[in-house]
């Protein structure tokens, strides 16, 4: 019962704490002369609203561009990390070269991917997937890697099969890991969903701050950064989920 | 030596590098009988863990003969084998309970049986109430509790042991010395216990085996004279001390600690 005093406490701090930033934010935008174009107040950002951006629609782009990447970005990540497993020659051939290719700035392939794909939802997402693919590659690998050589001794006296070691010992051993390099993944698809909408594109929030920066609605900017910033804290809501519902009480830090 | 639960002869073992091959165990020869609590001590990396990896069928062997098991006392080495190892090494994201139950899993055994053999494991370990504890809410002495009720959940006929209590504090690890003998009363199995403790190996074995440095051979075979139950006012009496200097001997020290031995390569 303690615990959850406790727990509630942390929580009602945290809420506390962002209120706090919003406060300070109205208080410094109001009672200084900084013009509306270049730091509009809380106010006025939620105001924006009001206008006819389409956000409903620019969020929802914007939104499915992120998860697509992201639950693509998953699939193949934990795929190919389960047959370099797998697969040992695979994976001593292939390896290095995600190593390789985790070191090419992704942002960087924006524009090639726009001339080879064109633009639309569709090449965003591939921009998205491409950029938090690899972080959970390589956290997944590794931790399908991890398990103590003398705990596989152990099992093996028992004639474990490959299967059960591979179920009982490695998959659960390596969630820990998957889950940091999914939540590290969280923010980087958000960023390459945006980046893809500020190269070319005709919708979503990146595409809608664009436009809007033209007519120098700075509220509205705000308004887009803090909708993307939700689809971030939405998605990564939805990790902690999973990592609750898959890892539960057992600790977490590897 | 009919009777003899494990017997090995000259067994050697030749470790291969890339570029080289050194001999990591050689002539090893002894026998142990079902029910016995044998210590091997020796120096660290002497190639102890290599001799149990071989008895454990972890590691093959180049040379001699490795039995285990006689017409009276059958073994399976799929499902007669339990192991602890220096490091508890439970698995973190379960609970106490189901970290006992794993071999027990792996070998398929009937679900309801598995279960009250463990909770009565735990009992005898001293962890009664603590089924539902993740491994880190425990302290090293309890967490290696556990890892022994793992190594017996699948009712296994012979205990391999590798320096299961280095890793704790001289007092726990006293304390768990004591637990194991009652442990193997209680249970009646047959256990190996490598150490590099010579107190601990007199105190615990029937036996001591002596291996000496690069490659493991053996030195002596002492059978050690103490009755059962062993109690730690015993490690003063004149007689253990008498062991344990006969043993430092072995080990290159004489009495007043001046020559220490080398470590070896093999672990």
């Amino acid at each position: 019962m303690n615990d959850i005093s406790k727990q509630a406490r942390r929580y009602v701090l945290i809420i506390l704490i962002h209120l706090g930033v919003v406060i300070i934010w109205h208080l410094w935008v109001t009672m200084s002369n900084i013009p509306d174009y270049v730091m509009p107040s809380p106010g006025a950002t939620l105001l924006s609203l009001g206008e006819e951006y389409g956000w409903l629609h620019n969020t929802y782009i914007t939104a499915v561009e992120v998860f697509g990447g992201y639950f693509l970005a998953v699939i193949a990540g934990v795929g190919l990390a389960l047959i370099f497993n797998w697969f040992k020659t695979m994976e001593t051939m292939f390896m290095p070269l995600m190593v390789s290719l985790n070191m090419i700035p992704k942002v960087a392939l924006g524009p090639l991917f726009i001339v080879w794909l064109s633009y639309g939802v569709g090449p965003n997402i591939l921009i998205s997937f491409s950029i938090c693919f690899l972080p959970i590659l390589l956290t997944m690998e590794r931790g399908l890697r991890e398990s103590d050589p003398d705990l596989l001794d152990l099992v093996r006296t028992l004639r474990a099969s490959r299967w059960q070691i591979f179920t009982k010992i490695q998959l659960p051993g390596s969630l820990p890991y998957l889950f940091s390099g999914m939540k590290v993944a969280v923010v980087l698809a958000v960023a390459g969903a945006i980046v893809g909408e500020f190269i070319a594109s005709q919708e979503g929030l990146g595409y809608l701050m664009l436009q809007v920066q033209v007519t120098l609605d700075t509220a509205a900017m705000f308004m887009a950064v803090l909708i993307i910033t939700a689809i971030g804290v939405v998605l990564y809501g939805l990790v902690l989920l999973l990592e609750y519902l898959f890892i539960g009480q057992a600790p977490k830090e590897i | 030596m009919s009777e003899s639960f494990i017997h090995l002869s000259d067994v050697r073992k030749i470790f291969k590098t890339r570029n080289e091959e050194f001999l990591a165990v050689s002539e090893v020869t002894f026998d142990v009988k079902a029910g016995e609590l044998v210590s091997i001590v020796g120096p660290s990396g002497c190639g102890k863990t290599t001799i149990l990896k071989i008895l454990a069928g972890i590691h093959s062997y180049e040379g001699g003969t490795v039995r285990i098991g006689s017409e009276a006392n059958p073994f399976d080495p799929s499902k007669d084998i339990g192991m602890v190892f220096q490091q508890p090494l439970l698995l973190k994201w379960r609970k106490v309970l189901q970290n006992v139950l794993l071999p027990a899993e792996i070998l398929g055994l009937p679900r309801k049986e598995s279960l009250d053999r463990a909770h009565y494991l735990l009992k005898m370990v001293g962890l009664q109430g603590f089924e539902d504890k993740y491994p880190h809410e425990l302290s090293g002495g309890m967490q290696q509790r556990t890892a022994i009720a793992r190594a017996l959940i699948h009712d296994p006929k012979l205990i391999l042991m590798d320096e299961p209590f280095g890793a704790l504090d001289a007092l726990t690890r006293e304390k768990m010395n004591l637990e194991l003998l009652r442990i193997w009363k209680e249970s009646q199995k047959t256990i190996l216990f490598v150490t590099h403790g010579i107190q601990e190996a007199v105190f615990l074995g029937s036996r001591v085996i002596v291996l000496t440095c690069g490659p493991a051979r053996m030195a002596d075979n002492i059978a050690i004279d103490l009755p059962y139950p062993r109690t730690l006012d015993m490690m003063t009496h004149e007689e253990f001390g008498k062991y344990a200097r006969h043993l430092y001997k072995h080990l290159g020290m004489d009495a007043d600690g001046s020559d220490i031995v080398e470590e070896c390569r093999i672990d």
